[in-house]
Formats: C-alpha cells, sequence, structure tokens
C-alpha cells in the first residue's frame, strides 16, 4: 500500500489592492481597477476647470479621447475634512479619477465581505465590501461608485452648455470684430467716392 | 395564584442600557463579548457607530441606547451580538450595553396598536415592566434585501 501523499491545501483565491489614504483614512482598490497612478501635478497640464453647483467634489475634468473623465475629490466624495491631494487614481472602465493623498501600500485581500446590511444608505454605492487585514477592517472602494450614471449625464451636460455658450460667445466677437470692421469699409469707400 | 404553564413561558435576554432594563428574545442572541476596538469608516447610516471583529465575521455596532432612553452611551461594558433579520436573511448585529445581562424565563404580553414599532411584547419581571424589543424596528436596514436566503451567515461578497 502507498503512503498517502501529503495533500496540499487549496490555495484560496486572493486579489491584489492597493491600500490608499484620503484624510488619514485607509480604504482599498482592487488593483485592477487602477489604470493609471499619476501626481497631481502631472494632471495639471491636462485637467480643465469645471464648476457644478450640485457636485462639489467634482472641479476639474480631463479631455481622453472623446470621453471627458471627471476628476473627483475623494476627501469630498466621502465627507472627510478636507487633505492636500498628491495622487490620481485613474480608475479602469469609468469615467472617474479619484484625487487621494497617497499610496499606503500593496497588499492581497483573500476574503472580501458584503458590507453589513446595517448600513443602509449612500455607502452602498461606495464600497464593494468589508476586508480584514493585520487584525483592522478597511473598506474595499467600488470604482464605479463615484459618480452615479445620472451625474455623469449632468456633468457632460454641463461641460456640453458650456461649450455651446462658449461657441456663441466666440460667435459674437467675431460679429462684432466684422461690425467693426466694416464702418471703416464703408467710410473708406465714401472717402474715395 | 395559577401558575403559568411552561409551555407559555419562553426566554429571554434582560439587558441594561444606562439605568433602564430592556429584553431581547434568546433565541435572536449569538453571545455577550467584552468591548472590542471599532473600526470607522465613512458612511452615511448615522445609527451605525461602525464594526468590530468578531470570530473572523465584520459585525456592525448599532448604540440602540439613543432611541430607547435619549441618549447615547458614556460607558459601555459589553456588547451584545444578535441576529437581526432582513427578510429572509440573518445577521450579526453589536449591540453596547451598560451592564451584565441576565437570561429569564417569562411570558410576553403582546404589544398593543399605541406601542412603539421597536416594542415586541411587554414582559413583568422582579417589579419592573419590560419591553421586548423588536431589533429589525430598532437597528437600521434596507427596506428592500434580496430574497436570497442566507441563514445566520454574512453573505460573502465574490472576489
Amino acid at each position: 500500500m502507498r503512503p498517502l501523499s501529503p495533500t496540499k491545501p487549496p490555495a484560496g483565491r486572493t486579489e491584489q489592492i492597493i491600500l490608499f489614504r484620503v484624510s488619514g483614512q485607509i480604504f482599498a482598490v482592487s488593483s485592477a481597477s487602477v489604470q493609471e497612478v499619476r501626481g497631481v501635478d502631472s494632471l495639471s497640464g491636462a485637467a480643465k476647470d469645471m464648476a457644478y453647483p450640485g457636485l462639489r467634489k467634482v472641479k476639474h475634468f480631463v479631455r481622453r479621447g472623446e470621453n471627458s473623465v471627471y476628476v473627483v475629490n475623494a476627501a469630498m466624495h466621502f465627507g472627510l475634512p478636507p487633505a492636500p491631494a498628491a495622487l490620481v487614481f485613474v480608475l479602469r472602465r469609468t469615467r472617474t479619477a479619484l484625487l487621494i493623498d497617497g499610496i499606503e501600500k500593496m497588499t492581497s485581500m483573500s476574503r472580501l465581505q458584503a458590507l453589513p446590511l446595517a448600513y443602509c444608505h449612500e455607502e452602498r454605492n461606495w464600497y464593494r465590501g468589508l476586508t480584514a487585514l493585520d487584525q483592522t477592517v478597511v473598506p474595499v472602494i467600488k470604482p464605479d461608485g463615484f459618480l452615479t450614471p445620472d451625474e455623469l449625464f449632468l456633468l457632460d451636460a454641463s461641460l456640453s452648455q458650456e461649450a455651446d455658450a462658449e461657441a456663441s460667445r466666440d460667435a459674437e466677437r467675431n460679429d462684432r470684430s466684422d461690425e467693426q470692421e466694416e464702418p471703416r469699409d464703408q467710410q473708406d469707400t465714401s472717402v474715395t467716392q | 395564584m395559577t401558575p403559568i404553564p411552561e409551555t407559555d413561558l419562553q426566554s429571554f435576554v434582560l439587558l441594561r442600557l444606562g439605568d433602564r432594563r430592556f429584553a431581547v428574545m434568546a433565541n435572536q442572541i449569538a453571545e455577550l463579548v467584552a468591548p472590542s476596538r471599532i473600526f470607522r469608516f465613512p458612511h452615511r447610516t448615522s445609527e451605525v457607530e461602525g464594526v468590530i471583529l468578531r470570530r473572523g465575521r465584520i459585525v456592525p455596532v448599532c448604540d440602540v441606547a439613543e432611541k430607547l432612553i435619549g441618549r447615547g452611551l458614556k460607558s459601555r461594558r459589553f456588547y451584545l451580538i444578535a441576529q437581526r433579520r432582513y427578510d429572509s436573511q440573518t445577521e450579526w448585529v453589536a449591540l453596547p450595553v451598560t451592564g451584565d445581562c441576565e437570561l429569564i424565563n417569562a411570558e410576553m404580553t403582546l404589544p398593543s396598536d399605541t406601542d412603539a414599532p421597536h416594542v415586541s411584547g411587554w414582559l413583568s419581571h422582579a417589579g419592573d415592566v419590560i419591553e421586548v424589543l423588536n431589533l429589525s424596528a430598532l437597528t437600521p436596514g434596507p427596506t428592500g434585501v434580496s430574497p436570497i436566503a442566507a441563514p445566520l451567515q454574512q453573505q460573502e461578497a465574490r472576489l
């Protein structure tokens, strides 16, 4: 009889995550959800200002091809005290870039526990769940939970209105400059007549 | 005096909040534990303080004192971990309490129409009339929850 070969316990599935800080609070995001990590300075050249009164957490956007990516201030989104942001996560498969204070570390989680049902407000859209790491509990964010489809619609509409307004201002400016040139022509004509 | 038949008696856990006592049906109680570190993260459900880690589970802490005695607890001696029903799903919630808890057998009187929704009945014990708490009305939860049954275990999200 052959001795039993030692059975290896099945390796649990793990997921790579990035722990990051916002106003001193630690959050986790799946590494697979982060497309780019950029310094705030490197973004400032490409980012344009915007202001939508109902969404103060979005103050900038970046054009990416035909789409606009909206820069969300994570501290304002979570209702945390403002803190100077140093990094931006561009989140994959979303139109959100997230302003954060900094990265804590990269690690992996083996278990994601659903957010307890006692949490029954907006936070259900913010988090995929909670994970226990080194005897602490860290919320794992939902990348598409920062801007709802309605909010994206409003932001897009606001940008499009702004673009229309800008276009009409340009047209007005052109008309005015044409009008200013016209009398001079007429004057010139009268002189020659 | 006619003795109450044993079949009418039910088990309850008496808990103390400040100087008042309340009761929860004993079959809804998982355990009584010493206070441990509360982990907090941003959220919008004011009735939830944070979560504790207990036996590998993440358990929300709901201070029900504000609703029941009109003020939050300054000191807490234990967390009473109870099962809270959400439609067909049950999850643990930790209720901070200020004193020892006691297991009793008593007969419950059903609530009247004028009682608050968090009252699921009344007990008479040691000269006190004690509210039996309806945790579903007392602790927060969504109004419509998925009907998938997940008895007693918190659902694990998919990785």
